[in-house]
């Protein structure tokens, strides 16, 4: 491939954090290699979905705004997620839409107005080298990314992708009213309960699910620790073992752990459950200080939910409508 | 293996508990379990995490209901048997420069343990370990069982920065740090090799079920072998 067949944006100022992200890292996790890719899987399928793309392109998570992309021709975007203050040459610009990036303007994201991270997709999805099967950057790893390295965006670096693609293939697809989440509003999140909960005291149970949390500074793509009441469990650790995406973990101090995409592979706190990926997506747009609610759910009810919700991403590109 | 139990881990996995403690003889069961999901759940299969008793399977919830992957593996455990050739483990050997000023946690082992330092160098280097399982970071074996007479807690405050190659001991497990990352281990010394490289066939080193020596080098060996010498600070807190 050479480079007169990419399309490229050009990155003005790089901002706190912003990473290349696939769907994630697989088959690879008895090496000790975290999963990675989006911290919020709702938006990420949705920004691709306006444009048309494969389910598994490769988009871009704007943490926190302050980024400032230029387009080197003019290219097809998409913007989900979080409301991070975006404007394309100086106007606003809403998520939750496709738009045109004209040659020479800039995309701009300011502050967080509403959730955490905001994804940003391209027809065909951004170009780099595969690492262990997968584009998603762990910066804490070293891995993936547009590099390779695992470095987020860095002032002058270039995204790539292919210029044909650069059309829209999305047509008039639109995200739904019920789908553009509200960040700001108090989150409640599904949790399919665990197996060490009948170690929890009965009061520790009660308190999990009726109680207002409070989500802590401590709060990044490895996980997400919760404030509030304490939580009393029997067992105080255990011996490490595979940690599934969104288990709630209580270390000894009672406050529990959400475990997102860049956790560690194997850990032994004792777990209330875990969370389903939408209440992943969910918790990975709070901020600290927002309260959220666990909800239980049925394990089969959860497993359905998932199903309605992201199969029509999944199903193959030549099925899709 | 007892009775094996399979505890529910969300919408897209299964925590199949084989063991309730720790032990080599859980090696081979784990290691074909690993293989009969691999042929079992085929295409269905996203990922398997085996640790020390337990292992995760992570499966497509587009081609298996929850329910349908749980009777999958009720049906593997119940003619499980363990596979000792499969789960022999290679043998590793990792060349280590024990030295203070890459490994400050000696002095405080000879101090507690009332060993030498040539007594705590021969006990950790004298014991053949097994890799019970990845994790924390690429590559980072966890193994045991290290002889008790060394056995130590995890430092009360990690270090923000343990260097790569670090060779470590935390209760009764040893390791080595493949890159440079934080960590609450006691630092012995110093490896010159490569524990984790994605460009590399099986990227990691170690893989779980290898046997490993830890093999006393010197100074001039180690840095004839590639070893950074940097010198690490000791930890100036006390321990809880």
């Amino acid at each position: 491939m050479t480079t007169r067949t990419l399309g490229t944006l050009r990155v003005e100022k790089a901002g706190p954090l912003a990473t290349l992200q696939d769907p994630g890292r697989f088959g690879v996790r008895r090496l000790g290699v975290t999963q990675g890719g989006p911290a919020d899987l709702h938006a990420f399928a949705w920004a691709n979905y306006l444009l048309g793309n494969a389910w598994e392109a490769a988009v871009l998570e704007v943490t926190l705004g302050g980024l400032t992309l230029v387009a080197e021709q003019d290219t097809r975007l998409a913007l989900c997620g979080a409301d991070l203050s975006a404007s394309l040459d100086g106007e606003p610009l809403a998520p939750w839409q496709a738009f045109t990036l004209p040659k020479g303007k800039a995309l701009t994201f300011g502050m967080p107005v509403s959730g955490v991270r905001a994804y940003l997709a391209v027809g065909g999805g951004f170009h780099a080298e595969p690492v262990l099967g997968s584009l998603s950057c762990v910066t804490r790893e070293g891995l993936g990314g547009h590099q390779g390295d695992g470095k987020p965006l860095a002032t002058g670096d270039r995204l790539t992708f292919a210029r044909g693609a650069a059309q829209a293939t999305g047509g008039t697809r639109e995200v739904p009213a019920e789908e553009r989440i509200d960040y700001r509003e108090p989150a409640t999140l599904a949790l399919v309960p665990g197996a060490q909960i009948a170690d929890f005291t009965g009061e520790s149970t009660f308190r999990a699910f009726h109680t207002d949390w409070t989500v802590d500074t401590r709060t990044d793509r490895m996980g997400v620790r919760l404030t509030g009441p304490r939580l009393d469990c029997r067992l105080e650790s255990m011996i490490s073992e595979g940690i599934a995406l969104g288990a709630v973990q209580v270390p000894p101090d009672g406050q529990p752990i959400a475990l997102l995409n860049d956790r560690q592979t194997i850990g032994g706190y004792p777990r209330l459950g875990t969370l389903t990926p939408m209440a992943c997506s969910r918790l990975a747009q709070c901020h600290p200080g927002q309260k959220v609610r666990l909800r239980p759910v049925a394990l089969s009810l959860a497993q359905a939910d998932y199903l309605r919700q992201f199969q029509a991403f999944q199903a193959p590109a030549a099925s899709r409508g | 293996m007892k009775d094996p139990r399979l505890e529910n881990a969300g919408v897209d996995a299964w925590l199949v508990r084989l063991f309730d403690r720790i032990d080599e003889a859980n090696m081979p069961w784990l290691m074909a379990l690993c293989d009969r999901c691999e042929q079992a759940f085929g295409e269905a299969l996203v990922d398997l995490v085996p640790s020390y008793t337990t292992l995760l399977v992570q499966y497509r919830p587009q081609q298996l209901t929850a329910s349908q992957a749980r009777t999958l593996l009720t049906d593997i455990l119940a003619d499980l048997a363990p596979d000792e050739a499969a789960s022999a483990g290679e043998t590793k050997e990792i060349p280590v420069w024990y030295d203070a000023s890459v490994g400050p946690e000696l002095a405080r082992l000879e101090a507690e343990k009332g060993l030498t330092r040539d007594q705590v160098i021969e006990i950790h280097s004298g014991h053949e370990y097994r890799v019970f399982a990845l994790g924390f970071a690429p590559g980072f074996g966890f193994m045991g069982s290290v002889d008790p007479r060394l056995e130590t807690p995890r430092l009360a405050t990690p270090r923000k920065r343990v260097p790569a190659g670090s060779v470590a001991l935390a209760g009764r497990q040893t390791s080595a740090y493949p890159r440079v990352s934080p960590g609450g281990w006691n630092l012995l010394g110093r490896t010159p090799v490569t524990l984790f490289d994605p460009s590399r066939e099986r990227m990691s080193f170690l893989q779980v079920g290898d046997r490993v020596r830890f093999v006393a080098i010197g100074r001039e060996e180690f840095e004839r072998l590639g070893g950074d010498t940097t010198p690490v600070a000791p930890v100036q807190e006390e321990r809880s």
